[in-house]
């Protein structure tokens, strides 16, 4: 049997986790481009990206020339170019979520407004990248490619609007769409009217695309467009938006009335019974743009809490260090605060959300890498049929799902006991592999937005609250209480909690995803079998019992009657949303660490391995731990929380009260029997001072065995904690930070 | 007139981290010495940008870089130094850091220098920095010289100039904040560097994609190169003392506190 505590003796965490174990953690070691690009992005961020927010820049609104050099910085270092296919001017080959994933980290881990301005970059060019047409391509992009003695043109991305005073709603546009001019024969000149809220980049944006609605008969439903700056007409960058936080990127309210040629519909258009009709309604546009970027949103405050780790050590442990009392050697000089548990316990919570996070942004980014020609062979499939986009896409691929959990079911027998050839001929069919994947993709990328910017928010508080005082001024060392106040916005923009848990609430429960899930436990085991210090077991555990409650809350109701698991009963889908976050958050930083463990092994990281994979081993345990309290809390609230408390004054709850004679004849008979049950009817017909009998958890056996197993499963997690705090005091760090203050 | 720009450049741990030096069985290194991240020498980086200037103004010249240290270090500094101009990667997998001998570190680069195909001596230019950042020991670009028959050798260089008649005009920091300018008539010459006058090149990531396609193989075929651990023994190895003497003063002018510092120094 194995033990789930490993030895006292073993190594410690001798250096902060580097580019080496980094690169094997979130898989890119093969990958040299993106090693290049993490350097390169790294030298802008903590260069002049750091100057700058040491400087003030951060202090104003405006777009000054100072923060608009950062953009020739981010052309220079290949940031602005790594979104482009090497013949647009780019030079990284295929899919670039990861890419793009690491520019944000890397940004962000100084400041969360540069990675802003760089992903809002990229966002502009997103509708046109993900749908536009090839002219549309070939011509904006090479706008946008930075090349020596050429003056890179910048995008924006104008998709919400002012509806005054009552909020945004990005399924109802205002902007609207007319047809100014339409020459016979020739191409139709476009009215464009939109004002745009919070739209990023617009301090200096040269081309914007926006999101329109028709206002003409002669053009069908909604679309993108694309405005530029010589466009005739208004084009109105905007008051900067007075934002208190992300100040290095550019916010403003901008209007546009503009007229532009039909030829910028973004995807193009086709001209149908003297009807304009867009190729892609902005729906179907922003749908391929937002899943891809909110990816690297929820990195950025990942960055942020991994960022504070090396500072708060600092702080901690040179503490005391200058008095003239506290001689070095003694443990007051040599470990500060460290000598304190809390110190060490709450940093530790602190570092294993951060590593919980990147292992899920970064998983979720290579998904999408995967995704993306997956995705293009599923559409040649199609098309190949005659079954184009829309409803008739969506039933086709509804209906092969059933076969997507044939195919995940096989993957999680053994090779011996599949049917070989239909399991070949379901692994080599686009379709199938789409509709795994996307399944994954769909659940993955909103629970990376909502539970590392969300959840990662409120750990960049507790990192400021353990600097002192310190952490909430200026000089605080690694910028935590900018970063703090960013990851706020991190969690609102591209769609803020509700929206993603929405999303979540509903992706979750596809039963391709779901059969993916099962297999996902099993794997979890398979881990713990292994090694269970990394607390797969516990994880898998609470992957079974967040399973068991989510088919129970489908088909149960509440004690009014009503449905518990419906779209409108969010108290009851969000909860189930945030769990599951936990969840898949902490499996994927288990994943990523039993990586290491294999792949680092045999010489292959130089120095320090054993002590490295120990101690991250150790933080894996830590947020499994935590991420089952919060499943097991959410679970049980939900399961309990919609029955009605049995009552005293309810006859039916009181038939299984015992009589208080009843107990005395039992007293008298064996001393000390009564005591088993307080729910009894004393002779005046009083009962025990409690709200009525405890609740019988008919049909609910089930649930309060898998509870009780997932209690059992922390064993050891506290310990694990010990050891990694052991490690804390004992790492070396640099001997300063690599970025000003 | 082409050359052949050969950089001799090594690797030093990045000076923002605990360089706390400790006894190993091999003699002194530093306490996780090979879990530090490393950067190319500064001098040597200098010399490597006054290289990429030079091949521009002379067409036809190559660069190479011969650089000794442990492969995955090179792998990881390179990433970085690939991204600034193109030139091609001659690696030899072995010892790096302050306490190699010098006398070892020679002979491998020069080994490795001869040993390059279609190395030709009448074209060769030797630069490199005229001290490391790891322990300054200020000899290595001298001995590779003269074990490559090099004898026109120029140290602590701050710029390099080619007259129209092929002469390299070569200004070396002296004495007392002064320059001696030489007239060397052709390659081969060593050249030393000092910091020179370029500033680092922008990243260019293109250059760094092309490098690295060609880089990747020649590090994973990077010549095992052991040095002789007994050609020299340390007696001592210590960082230099840090001390702080803090004093609090209102309103003192600029320049009686430059004075004060003047006449500390001069104790």
């Amino acid at each position: 049997m194995h033990a789930t505590t490993p030895p006292k003796q073993q190594e410690f965490l001798k250096t902060l986790p580097g580019d080496d174990i980094r690169q094997l953690l979130w898989r890119f070691s093969d990958r040299f481009d993106l090693q290049m690009l993490v350097q390169s992005v790294r030298a802008v961020a903590r260069g002049p990206v750091a100057r700058l927010v040491a400087n003030g820049g951060r202090n104003t609104h405006e777009w000054t020339p100072e923060k608009n050099a950062l953009l020739t910085d981010f052309d220079n270092s290949g940031i602005t170019a790594a979104f482009m296919d090497p013949h647009e001017g780019g030079y990284l080959e295929g899919p670039k979520n990861l890419a793009l994933s690491l520019i944000a980290f890397e940004l962000a881990w100084v400041d969360a407004g540069a990675a802003t301005c760089s992903l809002a970059t990229h966002l502009g060019l997103s509708p046109i990248h993900q749908r536009g047409t090839k002219e549309q391509k070939d011509y904006y992009m090479n706008l946008a490619a930075p090349a020596p003695g050429k003056v890179t043109k910048r995008a924006a991305f104008a998709l919400t609007e002012p509806i005054p005073y009552v909020g945004v709603e990005t399924g109802i546009l205002c902007g609207k769409i007319r047809i100014a001019e339409w020459p016979e024969g020739g191409e139709p000149i476009l009215e464009v009217n939109k004002r745009g809220r919070f739209i990023t980049n617009m301090g200096f944006a040269d081309f914007v695309t926006a999101a329109v609605e028709s206002d003409d008969p002669r053009i069908q439903g909604t679309c993108m467009v694309i405005l530029e700056e010589g466009d005739p007409g208004i084009f109105d960058r905007g008051v900067p938006t007075r934002k208190l936080v992300m100040q290095l990127s550019s916010t403003s309210d901008p209007v546009f009335q503009l007229k532009v040629p039909a030829s910028r519909i973004v995807g193009g258009y086709s001209v149908v019974n003297g009807k304009i009709v867009p190729t892609y309604d902005h729906g179907a546009v922003i749908e391929a743009v937002f899943r891809r970027t909110r990816v690297g949103v929820g990195l950025m405050t990942s960055a942020k809490l991994l960022s504070a780790v090396e500072p708060l050590i600092r702080y901690h442990r040179d503490r005391f260090r200058g008095s003239g009392v506290v001689v070095p050697g003694s443990p007051r000089y040599e470990l500060g605060l460290q000598q304190k548990e809390d110190v060490t316990h709450r940093l530790l919570d602190i570092w294993a959300v951060g590593e919980a996070g990147a292992s899920l942004g970064f998983l979720t980014a290579r998904m999408y890498d995967e995704l993306d020609p997956i995705e293009k062979l599923k559409d040649a499939a199609l098309a190949e049929q005659g079954i184009g986009g829309g409803m008739s896409a969506v039933k086709y691929l509804r209906k092969r799902s059933v076969e997507a959990i044939e195919f995940l079911e096989m993957q999680s027998h053994h090779e011996s006991l599949r049917n070989k050839a239909r399991y070949a001929a379901l692994e080599a069919d686009p379709v199938i592999q789409y509709l795994v994947t996307d399944g994954q993709a769909n659940v993955l990328c909103p629970a990376t937005k909502l539970w590392n910017t969300g959840y990662g928010n409120k750990m960049m508080r507790e990192a400021v609250s353990l600097m002192g005082g310190y952490g909430i001024t200026e000089d605080c060392p690694g910028f935590l209480s900018y970063k703090w106040m960013d990851s706020q916005l991190e969690a609102t923009y591209e769609g803020p909690e509700a929206v993603q848990r929405r999303q979540l609430s509903m992706t979750m429960i596809n039963e391709v995803f779901l059969a993916q899930f099962r297999t996902w436990i099993h794997d979890m085991r398979r881990v713990a079998a292994t090694e269970p210090g990394t607390g797969a077991c516990t994880v898998a555990s609470a992957m079974h019992l967040w399973l068991w409650t989510l088919e129970h809350l489908q088909h149960a109701k509440d004690a009014d009657g009503a449905k518990l698991y419906q779209s409108n009963r969010q108290g009851v889908t969000f909860p189930m949303a945030d769990a599951l976050c936990w969840l898949l958050a902490s499996r994927a930083q288990i994943l990523d660490v039993e990586h290491l463990r294999r792949e680092g092994a045999g010489g292959v990281i130089a120095e320090g391995f054993e002590g490295t994979v120990a101690f991250l081993t150790d933080l894996c345990h830590i947020q499994a731990a935590r991420a089952a309290g919060e499943v097991a809390r959410i679970c049980s609230e939900l399961v309990f929380g919609y029955m009605r408390h049995p009552s005293w004054d309810r006859s039916d709850e009181c038939s299984t009260c015992f009589k208080e004679e009843e107990l005395q004849q039992l007293e008298s008979l064996i001393p000390g029997a009564s005591g088993f049950t307080s729910e009894f009817i004393r002779i005046d017909g009083s009962h025990d001072s409690k709200a009525g009998p405890c609740v019988q958890s008919t049909g609910l056996r089930d649930f309060t065995r898998l509870r009780s197993k997932l209690d059992g499963c922390l064993a050891g997690a506290l310990l694990a904690k010990d050891r990694a705090a052991d490690s804390i005091q004992k790492v070396m760090i640099p001997a300063a930070l690599d970025y000003p203050q | 007139m082409a050359y052949q720009i050969i950089v001799c450049g090594g690797l030093a741990p990045d000076p923002l981290q605990t360089l706390e030096p400790v006894t190993t069985p091999t003699g002194p290194g530093l306490k996780n010495e090979l879990m530090l991240p490393n950067v190319f020498d500064p001098w040597a980086g200098h010399a490597l940008y006054e290289a990429a200037n030079l091949a521009k103004n002379q067409p036809g010249s190559t660069i190479k870089v011969v650089s000794l240290g442990p492969k995955a270090k090179l792998q990881q500094v390179m990433m970085t130094v690939a991204q600034k101009l193109p030139f091609e990667l001659i690696a030899l997998d072995g010892p790096g850091g302050g306490f190699t001998d010098a006398v070892s570190v020679s002979k491998a680069l020069a080994d490795a220098i001869a040993a390059i195909p279609g190395f030709d001596k009448s074209q060769a230019l030797i630069f490199g920095g005229w001290e490391s950042a790891t322990r300054g020991a200020g000899v290595v670009m001298q001995m590779v010289g003269e074990r490559l028959g090099i004898t026109e050798q120029f140290l602590a260089v701050d710029e390099l100039t080619v007259d129209p008649d092929g002469a390299l005009v070569i200004k070396e920091r002296v004495e007392g904040g002064k320059h001696q300018i030489s007239k060397c008539a052709a390659a081969p010459a060593v050249l030393a560097w000092a910091t020179g006058s370029l500033p680092e090149p922008p990243n260019h990531p293109q250059t760094g994609m092309a490098n690295m396609r060609v880089m990747m193989p020649a590090l994973q075929k990077a010549k095992p190169t052991a040095l002789d651990p007994a050609a020299i023994a340390y007696a001592q190895v210590a960082l230099p003392a840090v001390t702080r003497q803090t004093r609090i003063v209102k309103d003192v002018p600029a320049a009686d506190i430059a004075a004060e510092i003047a006449a500390w120094i001069k104790q």
